[in-house]
Order: structure tokens, then sequence, then C-alpha cells
């Protein structure tokens, strides 16, 4: 396997790698993967609440360099957009971006859902406190 | 101490400059065919080839008219199945191996159940070895053949041989070893072992690619085999084909070096390769080793680092030659199916390396390989959400993951 020069500088120098706290109520937190698949991947996001912009995004990843670089750089590109923003990455961008083989597009798969799984823990735990203040 | 370091000697091995040395006539100068009776070209190639087959023969306590040169190990083993099930399919049709032997078994095996053969895959337990009792218990009146490895090219894990050998004599079916990660690094005998059919290679054991050598039994019992490549009848009838000579003195040339080494070598390597298996548990907790430690070839390692996947490893250690038996290493998208075999979780199979240490490997070399594969699995679980998770005392096997 030989990996493109931005797939390698990402698994190198990984960006935002690290834990925001999980139970923040402007933090989402996406779980993807299974340990058996051979990856998993963590991602978080803060939601700035003024603007409902992403402010801050972390990662932690088991998986490839493919995977690894695929969440390193959703991190990057998360921050400053607003959720609607963020939903409309796709894993064509980011496979496209890395200049993923083939056989990597499942990494990209997998780093599209972890934005949208920690978009939709975001949107849950919103949802929980206005009910709980209402 | 030269980057990269080369530490992955089951995949392949260099050629020893002495072989190379004992090779370089046979392209040039010494250049006939074995084949040619009639002229001085001709026998003297055929004095190198018998000289060659004698070599290999002494390795493994053969005669030299027991060993069939081959273009590879994967055709000495289709050799060994194909042609033995074609000549005593008549006898019977039930062929049994194990789950984890060599893809150049288990795709022969495959083929043959196509055609009327059934043949049962053997299991191994959590050390790699298989269960003797398994083994009767698979036998029966239709059985003519026993294909088990000697030893495992992934785990390094050496197989009961002697004792299948004497289940197979006993029972009157013919024994066929794969022993080509074995030959040449542990004391390996036909007769001892009772083996019928014995496949080797020449780059295993720092000899060139394209040569392999199948031991075929003449006495006790005399084991015919049916040709697979025809044309020419070389070989006693059994593998035609103009003889590789060069690549044949060279496998001759390192049987005989691994032969007269191989009580040294052995304990260097033994030596060494528990030496990085020390620095490795001292440095890092979550650390496996895959396979019998006790039966197992010297230079052999296989070691799965927990909460880290393969490939990343192999990635971080990009001056480190070694392999993994993560999914992500190969084509097929599924963890190695030797260490699933040996119950081995899917997750730790995908955080899997393989170390082959050889002859030129260095104690400074297996310092640095251990200080650096320790030092990127550390970084690399610092990333690791299953690290983290671990660390917060989740249990990983009933957290709900979403395979995909």
């Amino acid at each position: 396997m030989t990996y493109s020069p931005k797939v390698i500088d990402h698994f190198q120098n990984p960006r935002n790698v690290g834990s925001l706290p999980k139970d923040d109520p402007h933090v989402g937190t996406g779980l993807v993967g299974a340990p058996e698949c051979g990856d998993v991947m963590k991602l978080q996001i803060r939601v700035s609440p003024g603007t409902g912009v992403i402010d801050d995004a972390r990662f932690k990843t088991f998986g490839c360099g493919s995977a690894i670089a695929s969440s390193s750089l959703v991190t990057e590109w998360l921050k400053g957009r607003t959720l609607d923003q963020a939903l409309a990455i796709t894993n064509g961008d980011i496979a496209h971006e890395l200049q993923l083989p083939p056989v990597k597009m499942h990494c990209s798969v997998l780093a599209e859902d972890a934005i949208k799984a920690a978009i939709a823990d975001y949107q849950r735990k919103r949802e929980a406190n206005a009910a709980a203040t209402r | 101490m030269k980057l990269p370091i080369y530490m992955d000697h089951h995949a392949t091995t260099p050629v020893d400059p002495r072989v190379l040395d004992a090779m370089l006539p046979f392209f040039t100068q010494e250049f006939g065919n074995p084949a040619s009776r009639n002229h001085a070209f001709g026998w003297a190639a055929e004095k190198a080839v018998e000289q060659a087959r004698q070599q290999v023969a002494d390795l493994i306590g053969a005669t030299p008219k027991e060993i069939v040169f081959t273009s590879c190990a994967t055709e000495a083993n289709n050799l060994a199945l194909k042609g033995a099930a074609a000549m005593y399919g008549e006898k019977g049709n039930h062929i049994v191996t194990c789950v984890t032997e060599h893809k150049a078994v288990l795709d022969p095996c495959r083929q043959l159940e196509e055609q009327t053969f059934r043949v049962t895959y053997l299991p191994v337990q959590k050390d790699g070895r298989i269960d003797l009792r398994e083994l009767r218990a698979a036998l029966t009146d239709k059985t003519i053949l026993i294909s088990i490895m000697t030893a495992n090219n992934e785990i390094g894990v050496l197989q009961p041989v002697a004792e299948i050998g004497a289940v197979a004599k006993e029972k009157g079916v013919i024994f066929h070893t794969d022993a080509v990660q074995a030959a040449g690094k542990v004391p390996f005998d036909v007769n001892q072992v009772q083996a019928d059919l014995v496949s080797m290679s020449g780059h295993k054991i720092y000899g060139p690619k394209g040569i392999g050598a199948l031991f075929v039994r003449r006495r006790n019992p005399r084991v015919l085999l049916a040709e697979q490549i025809s044309g020419g009848g070389h070989e006693r009838g059994i593998r035609s084909g103009t003889l590789n000579v060069p690549g044949i003195v060279g496998l001759g040339k390192a049987a005989e070096l691994c032969r007269t080494e191989m009580a040294g070598e052995a304990a260097r390597l033994a030596r060494l390769r528990d030496r990085l298996n020390e620095k490795l548990h001292q440095s890092l907790d979550g650390i496996y080793v895959n396979g019998s430690l006790e039966h197992r070839l010297p230079h052999s390692l296989n070691v799965s680092f927990a909460y880290v996947e393969g490939e990343s490893l192999l990635m971080g250690i990009n001056d480190v030659a070694v392999s993994s038996g993560s999914a992500c290493t190969s084509a097929s998208l599924e963890p190695s199916y030797v260490l699933k075999a040996l119950g081995t979780g899917d997750d730790l199979a995908h955080s899997s390396i393989r170390f082959g240490l050889g002859r030129w490997t260095t104690e400074e070399e297996v310092d640095y390989v251990a200080d650096k594969v320790a030092a990127v699995v550390r970084r690399l679980r610092e990333m690791s959400p299953l690290y983290e998770l671990m660390k917060e005392g989740a249990d990983l096997s009933k957290q709900r993951w979403t395979a995909h």
C-alpha cells in the first residue's frame, strides 16, 4: 500500500487528537465502527452556544493510516462550520482530498458517519435539555 | 546499523552470497541442459544438479532419488496433493488437513473438493497446534492423505509432525507436510517424522526464488504421484520441464549451509527472538503472543498489540519491514484466518505483527525494533478510542458497536 502525501502528513502530524468533556451539553460525541472490523472512530464537536458554529473538534481513531487521516482531516474541516454546513461534508470530499484508493473508501465513509453521529448526539442532548427546562 | 531493517524472513530471505557464488557459473559458462546426455555441457549441468539433489536430501535425511525439483513450494504442494489424489483416488477419496495451512495447500484442497474428494479441515487449539485425538477421529477407511504443515508461516508454531507421521503410518495413510518454513531452520528428518511427501522452498532458506523441491518417499512405502506438468518426463516422470540449473544449485548450496550452521544459528536466533519478546513485554501492557512459545520456530514471533490497528502500526514503524495480520494489509478485507483459527478475537487479529528474524539480524537491530515498536504503540494508543475506553473501565466486549 502506498499512501498519498496528505495521508502520511495527517498520520504523522494528526490534528486535534484528544477528547472533549462528553457530558458538556454543547458537546456532541460520535463513536462509529467496530474493533472486529479494524476501525473505530470517536469524533467530538463543540457547538458555540451563541453562534451555533462548531468551535472545536477532536478525534481518537483505532484504524489504519487512512482512517486516522480521514478523521484528522474532518476535525480541521468542521471547525468554523454550522451544523448544516458540517452535514454537507461527504465521504467523497474526504476521499478526494486524501486521494484514497478504492480499498480505503470505507475509511472516508466512516468519517462521514462519525460527523453525522456527533451532530445527532449534540441534537439529542439539546432536545433533552429543552424538554427538561420546559 | 543500516535502515530500513528487514524483519520479515517468513515472507522471503535474501540470497546468501555463498549461494550466489555457487549459482553464478551456471548462468554463463556452465549453461548446459542436464537432459543433454551426449555432450560435456549437459554432463556438467547434470553433475551439478545431482550434487544439489544430494545436498537437499542430506538436509532432511532423505536419499537423492527421493528429491524432485519444482519451480516453487506452491508447485510442490500442488504436486503432492493433486498427484497423490489422482494416483490413490480409487483407494479412497478423503483428505485430512488443517485450517491454518498455507493457501498453497488449502486452495488445491478446495479444487479437489470440486472433484470427487472430501476434505476435513482440522481446527487448531489455542496454541496453534492440532489435537491428535481429533486427527485420529477424522480418519476413515476412505482417507488416503494427511497434509499438515511442519511450521506455520504466520505464527511460526510447530505442529507435532512426528506424532502425526506415526498416526499416518499406523493407518496406512500418506503423510504430506509443507516444511517450507521449518526445513533448514530446525532439525527435520523424513524418517524420524515418517513423512511421505515434504515440500520445500529455496527462497525461505537464503536460496533463490523460483525453485522448490518435493521429497517423494521411495521405500516403506513407495509413494507414487500422477504428474501435474507433462512434457519430456524429467525428474523420473514426476515433473517435466527443463531443470532450472542455477536455481537448483542455489537450493542445494542453501540447504548445505542451513544444515551445517543450523545448531548455532537456531540458538542465536532464539536468544534474539526471546530478547525482542522480553523487551516488548517490559515496555508495554496489553500485548499477547499468538501461538505456542514452546513449539515455535526459533526466529519467529507473532504479537498482538491491543487497542492499536496493525496497518497503522506498520505505517508508524516504516523503517522496519514486518507483516501484520490486519485486514488492511491484505486484499481480502478479512483479518488473518490463521489468528482467527486460534480463537484470537478479530480485534486482536487486526492488531497483530509478525516478526521474522534472520541470518543477518543483529542484537542492535532487535533493540531498535523493540524500542521503535513500543514508542509507536504508545503514540497510537494515545490516539485510540479503545485504549481510552479501557482506561475508563469500560468493557469493550459489552460496548455496542456499529459494524460496517
